[in-house]
This record gives C-alpha cells, structure tokens and sequence, in this order.
C-alpha cells in the first residue's frame, strides 16, 4: 500500500474498497449488463457455462497445487492424494458431495498427521 | 411483480425468501462458512485489522479475489497492481453471472433486482443456484436467492471477524483441513450439477489445464484456463453429440 492509504487511519479499508471491491464489482454489473436477452436454454449460454466451469476448475487446481496459507504447510502429494480419494468416494456413492468431501478431508488430515507437515514453509 | 402486485403474491415472496434463508442450512453453505474460518486466519496472519478483514469478505465477496488481496496487502504491493491482480481473479463472475442472470430472471422482473442479485453471485451461491433454481417456478427464483445470498454473506462476514478474534488458538493441520474442504466441495459439487457432458469435460479440462497455464503465463493461467478449456468442452460437446435434449427446461420436472 502507498501514499495515501497509509496516512489515513481508515485508508486500509479505502484500499479495500477501490483495490478490491470495485474490480470485482465490475465484472458483476458487466454480466447482468450482457446477460440482457440471453435466454436460458440457448445455445451461447452451453458455451458461457463452460467457461464458467472451466475458470472455477482452473481454481480448484490452483488452491490444490499452488495454496496458500496453512494449507501450504502440507505436501503437495498428500493434497493431489486426498482430492482424488475424495471425488472417488463421491463417485462411488451415488455421487454424496458430503461424503466426498468429508472422505477427502480425512485424508488429508489423517495422512498429514502420521506423515508429518513438510511443505515449503 | 409490478403492477398486479397483490397480498398474496408478496406473501409468497416473502415465503419463498425465507426458503432461501432456510438454504444455508446445508453442506454447500456450512462448506463456505468454514473456508472463511481460514480466512479469517489467513487475514490475523497477514496484519490486517479485524475491520479490514471484515469488510473484505462483505465488500467482495469472493473467497479468490479476497486471497488474492489480502496477499497483496501483506506484501505491500501497490494499488494498481492490486487492482489489476483481483479483477483477474473476478473475471470468472462474468460468464457465472452471464449464465445465471438467465435462470433468475422472471417476466417483467425490476432491473435493480438484477443488479442486486448479482452482487452476491460467487461460486457458491452460483453452483446451489444452478441446482435448485431451474425447479423452482419463475417468479419464486429472486426472492429465495435473495434470502439464500443475503444470510450467506452476512453469515460469512461475522465467520470471518469471529475466526479473526479465535485464531490465534488453531493448529496449523486443522486451519489446512479448513481450507482444504473449500477445493474439494467445489470439485465434487460442480461435478454434481453438471447436467451436460460440456460441464463436465470443462471441469475436466480445467482442472488439467491450470497448471500448464500457470507455467506458460501465470498472470492469466485462470482467464486462459476458463477460455480455453471451456470453449473445448463446449466443441467436443457439440461435434460429437447426438441431437441436444432440451437444455435445462424451466418448468422440466426434476429427473
């Protein structure tokens, strides 16, 4: 943060606002602005939704490979290992999103547990 | 809901907006809610003030882009930098709101509801949208998004200010199981309310196409990955498919 920001008490919350809220805001207001007269069974909105779903894949990927904060603190091994048992229990029980992820949390926990946090510090 | 607005019809929007605040007793929600218990951490970590950290999850409302902003205030990065780093992370709500205003909107529905609705529009609110509005009937679908989003997003901001106050005291394995659940909700929901094999092969394909995006050109490995990947699901989808079924008919009855 500079100028500005730091020699106000609430710049801080200032920066949130305009470096923060305003970016994402934009694309907010931007999408009802082009949603205008799509309907919701044509065909541009298949090709919309993908790429929705491809760009939340894309984060799903990123916050599993590349994390950050406590999660950082385990092995990349351990956090691809766990996804993959969680979605396959999921898969398996006639597709239960709460026990994937309950299964895929487990892993993580129990193998970090008996392997040990070894992840870049 | 205009002009022929009458007792009854508000009445049932008011039901239907209490239906959707009833909705955030559910996993998706309860998942959301204890990924900002690692926010929460995440913010104390980083030195921001309780304050910040609250009016960031109320502000943006976008667990990505809050990541990324926090980020960059712990690591002093300059305004426009920052600006430019969370609006990459925000453009993936374009086409989820591109592709939700759609389902939401009833005949004659007031723009500023549109507006309104889609400041809470994020991949949460977007997957249990996607999945419980195409069997409500048209003019229900605002008002119980309405209370769904509403009562998420002031619940995720007190999670998040609360877990600030508590986090001191959270051992690192459990704050990572924390943020872990957040990944693989989202991979097992998504994969759950996908209804064409489009969606599908885009999960697929974006999951796999990060990391060679994140290598090539990491300021917009997201951006490349959504387009893409999902302009190539959406191609297989259509060169290889039988004629298409009617597509998430409106007033289809649940299969």
């Amino acid at each position: 943060m500079t100028g500005i920001f730091e020699t106000v008490p609430w710049g801080p919350l200032l920066f949130i606002l305009l470096a923060g809220a305003l970016p994402t805001q934009i694309f907010r207001w931007l999408g009802v602005v082009l949603a205008g007269r799509i309907r919701d069974d044509s065909e541009a909105l298949i090709w919309v939704r993908a790429v929705a779903t491809a760009l939340v894949a894309g984060v799903i990927a990123q916050l599993v490979l590349d994390p950050s904060g406590a999660l950082a603190e385990t092995q990349l091994w351990v956090r691809v290992g766990a996804m993959i048992v969680g979605f396959a229990a999921f898969y398996l029980t006639r597709r239960q999103v709460l026990v994937g992820v309950l299964a895929g949390a487990a892993t993580l926990l129990a193998v970090t547990a008996l392997t040990g946090l070894g992840g870049p510090a | 809901m205009t002009d022929q607005a009458t007792d009854s019809s508000e009445t049932t929007a008011v039901n239907w907006f209490l239906r959707g605040m009833r909705g955030v007793l559910s996993v998706p929600a309860f998942i959301l809610l204890f990924s900002f218990v690692g926010f929460g951490a995440l913010c104390r970590e980083s030195g921001l003030t309780v304050w910040a950290a609250a009016l960031t999850t109320a502000s943006l409302w976008a667990l990505p882009g809050q990541v990324v902003l926090v980020g960059s205030m712990a690591a002093g990065v300059g305004f426009l930098a920052t600006a430019i780093a969370v609006g990459l992370s925000a453009v993936r709500l374009l086409p989820m709101t591109v592709s939700l205003i759609p389902v939401l909107r009833a005949p004659g529905i007031a723009r500023w509801k549109l507006f309104f609705a889609s400041y809470f529009i994020a991949v949460t609110a977007w997957v249990v949208a996607m999945q419980r509005l195409p069997s409500l009937p048209r003019e229900a679908r605002f008002p119980f998004f309405a209370g769904f989003t509403v009562t998420l997003a002031s619940s995720g901001t007190i999670v998040t200010a609360a877990s600030f106050m508590l986090a001191a005291n959270l051992p690192t394995l459990l704050s990572a199981g924390l943020v872990f659940l957040t990944p693989i909700y989202f991979l097992t929901s998504l994969f759950a309310a996908a209804r064409l094999r489009s969606d599908r092969l885009a999960l697929g394909l974006g999951v796999l196409l990060w990391p060679l995006f994140d290598w090539l050109a990491p300021s917009y490995a997201l951006l490349l990955t959504g387009a893409v990947g999902g302009t190539a699901a959406y191609l297989v989808h259509r060169l290889t498919a039988e004629p298409a079924p009617a597509i998430e008919p409106a007033e289809a009855t649940e299969p």
